[in-house]
């Protein structure tokens, strides 16, 4: 039984924007302390319900001194499984790596994203939404556990100390370990929270250390459980497979052969799918390859990339919505010296996370039993209920290590796939996605079709600006609300805002949704197409211009002295300006996102052939206060090899209604000897923390063309790089 | 008729059909999870072993090509002198963020410093180059393969 005690709050700024915490204590049976803390991000609300109470942070202490994390933000690569601890631990004054760690459970009212409002691991939120919370979690749990020692030896609790994991009363030398005190603790009545100092920067021993990543064990033994590892006693395992089209129906099956196979349980007739439940997954995949399919493609059959182009060619020129406009572009830009025109294209993009999408379910007639890997467990929770008819309450579900998110395990579509399979099943099924299917029924990175111009004045400054987007809005499906009118923040983001002054700017948005084909969100998201546009066409005014694209940008630079800092560091950093071999060339992206400053200076060699190769990668962040500093390098270097990949290699093609690629032959992902030498500055800051998941890729594109660029004089408006236009 | 091999020393019997990728006979058979799927078709490593020392891509290694085998998972990686400098070096370095591919690449790693104790970046470019990891750790694999060849070397590796 779990007694409740009152929650208190304390509304603070950041960033302009008035946020209320809340603290909840309780003491559990067993004599086990939690604290809660919620992070409500609304403006200007006034007092919540306690009932409403959204905690995002859950510490239990146990009597043994055992500390617990439930954690609200999932593990994908990033990091957070050790950056958060860290946060709790500076507070709470614990050894970090004695934190043991539990996936949350599915609750978006328990484990609120501090930012997104609902449970979401995504975007670059996690320690934006985690710094404060969990450290005054921390905070609120320490004070109690010092005030219960302080009252069981009658003394102020402003003459005891908290330190690796004991209350000391230094006069005396009288110590109690945390365990001890946690019975006591919740029984207090929680402080008020005004009362709680947090620690000054000054003062950390923990943040800001590169704290060795608590996972590194588990993932390095074998002992780290996926969700495609999930084990279940009587599991059966399904191979399954879509109509290869868009929007294909199954007209007729012969399962004659499949059935014969040995291992092969059942085979399962969906309407745009077919699976194949066996006793081990070689065993349902080899079923599944001796079936004999005959598929209806439907309305998609004859559909190309080339139609799918033309459509949003043609809709670039139709109605826009403006996402921000000042001055007046037409008449700026009719006075202008030199005018540039442009279209920018960049393609569908698959994911292609490691561990390829799974989930097992048990599903009975009033329960299900949900095991897989994703960054939205509720969302998750949701879908399985909508899928099997069953209240969401009736609906558990377990959370694992991720093989990767990138934006992919913000869906929900395989956990509907894998319980509409269940209702035929009895006992629980694991449905693994095989490579193929993975990569032909993923959720793409939009297409986008970018038209962009520019004025120039007799100096070679701009005078007008304008961008239209054209593409597909992933809000307008995965947040409606946040659409409206035919706009949303994301997909305009780091076009509407740049690091420069620019006059006479327009910047609008076409919405233009590919038929049938779903979209998704990829790592770095709206920022990730914006600043290749925008880096990409500010390269080619300064060349319009007889300029360096780095003094090109130092002149026009925003007041915003980030900017400015980061760009500089980059460049003294990369040696830009010294002389190259031919054929090599630097190229430099600035962009702010997530809360994160990054300049990037990308050195390329380019081979007669055509051939490119990334020699060199220098980059300058500023992230505000860095929690993890090895975090910080590991993410960035992550995020610019994915970016690289993608702008290299990265394309998904339709022919037939079909996507053309299948597997890691054909949708090439960047290999160890391919990798450049990888430096990264950080800039000391006293800012509020900004992501680092994101920054590196949503950086790097532009910093790669613009380099080849300066080694060949080709410009590149269109991803992927093609060397065969880039031979001499 | 059965099958009979050795994973990680321990005798294992498995009678199923002789086509079936080793890969899916160990995670979902045997029960040993650290060998992962990531691609079918020998083009990522995520599915490495060691079949009698060398390193094999279970995903495309029949059931029937291993009767009589020694092999070796990421979880038998501790039992050797190699396998936990590796393991140690990569701590050490924070090499894994997302770690799926880890597996696969330990194992690969096992095999070369096997037979090339002090590698070159050609070496391991060569003997790495099918491990694919999306997360991009290569520079820190990289890194971590020459910790521990240097640890084995200077004998700070434990015995």
């Amino acid at each position: 039984m779990t007694t409740e005690h009152r929650a208190e709050e304390m509304p603070h700024s950041n960033a302009g924007l008035t946020r209320r915490t809340f603290v909840r204590v309780a003491a559990a049976s067993g004599g086990s302390l939690l604290v809660s803390v919620s992070f409500a991000a609304e403006p200007n609300k006034s007092r919540e319900h306690p009932a409403a109470f959204k905690p995002n942070a859950v510490i239990r202490i146990d009597p043994d001194g055992k500390v617990i994390l439930t954690m609200p933000y999932v593990e994908m690569g990033q990091g957070t499984y050790t950056s958060i601890p860290m946060l709790v631990a500076e507070e709470l004054e614990v050894d970090p790596t004695l934190v043991h760690l539990e996936h949350a459970p599915p609750s978006d009212k328990l484990y609120a994203n501090g930012v997104l409002g609902f449970q979401v691991t995504g975007g670059s939120t996690s320690m934006r939404a985690a710094f404060e919370p969990m450290r005054r979690a921390g905070a609120v749990a320490r004070l109690m556990l010092v005030q219960a020692a302080a009252a069981r030896w009658a003394v102020p609790g402003t003459d005891c100390v908290a330190r690796a994991g004991v209350v000391v009363h230094p006069a005396s030398g009288r110590r109690f370990a945390y365990g001890e005190l946690v019975k006591d603790a919740g029984k207090l009545p929680v402080p008020a929270i005004e009362g709680i100092a947090l620690k000054p920067r000054s003062s950390f021993k923990v943040i800001g250390t590169s704290v060795r990543r608590l996972d590194s064990h588990a993932k390095v033994t074998g002992a780290a459980v996926y969700g495609i590892d999930a084990k279940v006693a009587g599991l059966k395992f399904a191979a399954l497979a879509h109509a290869p089209a868009y929007g294909g129906k199954l007209k007729s099956m012969d399962d004659s052969k499949a059935k014969g196979v040995r291992g092969v349980l059942q085979i399962i007739r969906l309407d745009d799918c077919v699976a194949v439940v066996a006793s081990h997954t070689g065993a349902a995949k080899k079923g599944l390859a001796a079936l004999v399919l005959d598929w209806d493609d439907g309305p998609n059959a004859s559909l190309t990339s080339a139609a799918l182009v033309g459509q949003m060619r043609a809709a670039s020129d139709g109605p826009a919505a403006v996402a921000r406009s000042t001055g007046d572009f037409d008449k700026a830009v009719a006075s202008s010296s030199q005018r540039l025109d442009a279209v920018y294209e960049v393609p569908f993009l698959a994911h292609a996370t490691m561990e390829p999408v799974n989930c097992t379910v048990n599903l009975t007639r009033d329960r299900c039993e949900i095991w897989t890997s994703s960054q939205v467990l509720a969302r998750a929770q949701a879908a399985a209920a909508q899928a099997c008819g069953l209240p969401a309450e009736k609906v558990v579900v377990h959370n694992h290590l991720l093989g990767g998110g990138f934006g992919r395990r913000l869906e929900t579509d395989y956990v509907t796939r894998a319980v509409q399979i269940a209702r035929h099943v009895t006992g629980p099924v694991k449905v693994i996605w095989s490579r193929e299917e993975d990569i032909r029924r993923d959720m793409y990175r939009p297409y986008f079709y970018d038209r962009i111009s520019a004025g120039l004045d007799a100096q070679g400054r701009p005078l007008a600006w304008r961008h239209r987007i054209t593409g597909s809005s992933i809000v307008k499906r995965w947040l409606p609300a946040a659409h409206r009118n035919g706009l949303d923040q994301e997909t305009v983001n780091c076009a509407a805002v740049t690091p420069y002054a620019l006059p006479n700017l327009l910047v609008e948005y076409v919405n233009h949704e590919p038929p049938q084909i779903p979209t998704a969100f990829w790592r770095g998201v709206g920022p990730t197409h914006n600043v290749f546009v925008v880096e990409s066409f500010i390269d080619e005014l300064a060349a319009a211009a007889g300029q360096d694209p780095a003094s090109y940008r130092l002149g026009l630079l925003d007041a915003d002295p980030r900017f400015k800092a980061v760009l500089v560091r980059a460049l003294e950093s990369s040696g830009w300006g010294k002389s190259l071999p031919a054929r090599h060339g630097r190229g430099l992206s600035l962009h702010s996102a997530f809360g994160t400053y990054l300049a990037l200076v990308l050195e390329v060699s380019v081979e007669d052939s055509g051939a490119v190769h990334v020699q060199r990668v220098v980059c300058a962040v500023d992230c505000g206060v860095v929690v993890n500093p090895d975090t910080v390098r590991a993410q960035l270097e992550s995020g610019v090899l994915f970016g690289i990949a993608g702008a290299l290699y990265g394309e998904i093609t339709f022919e037939n209604g079909r996507v053309q690629q299948s597997n890691f032959h054909d949708y090439r992902p960047l290999r160890i000897n391919e990798t450049p030498k990888f430096e990264v500055h950080i800039m000391d800051s006293d800012a509020a923390p900004g992501g680092m998941g994101e920054p590196g890729t949503s950086g790097v594109a532009p910093a790669l063309t613009n380099a080849i660029f300066a080694a060949t004089g080709h410009r590149v408006r269109k991803l992927p790089v093609r060397s065969e236009l880039l031979r001499t | 008729m059965p099958t009979r091999f050795t994973v990680n020393g321990k005798s294992q019997v498995v009678d199923a059909d002789g086509d079936t990728p080793l890969l899916w006979v160990l995670r979902d058979m045997v029960g040993l999870c650290g060998t992962k799927f990531g691609c079918g078709a020998g083009l990522c490593g995520a599915c490495t072993v060691h079949v009698d020392g060398e390193a094999t891509r279970s995903c495309i290694t029949s059931l029937e090509a291993v009767g009589g085998a020694r092999v070796t998972t990421v979880e038998g990686l501790a039992n050797q002198r190699i396998g936990r400098a590796l393991q140690d070096a990569w701590i050490s370095l924070a090499v894994v963020q997302c770690g799926y591919c880890q597996s696969g690449q330990l194992m690969s790693a096992a095999a070369l410093l096997a037979t090339n104790p002090n590698p070159s970046d050609a070496d391991i470019d060569a003997a790495m180059q099918g491990n694919v990891c999306r997360c991009g750790t290569y520079t820190r694999i990289r890194a971590g393969i020459k910790l521990a060849s240097r640890n084995l070397t200077n004998g700070r590796a434990i015995a």
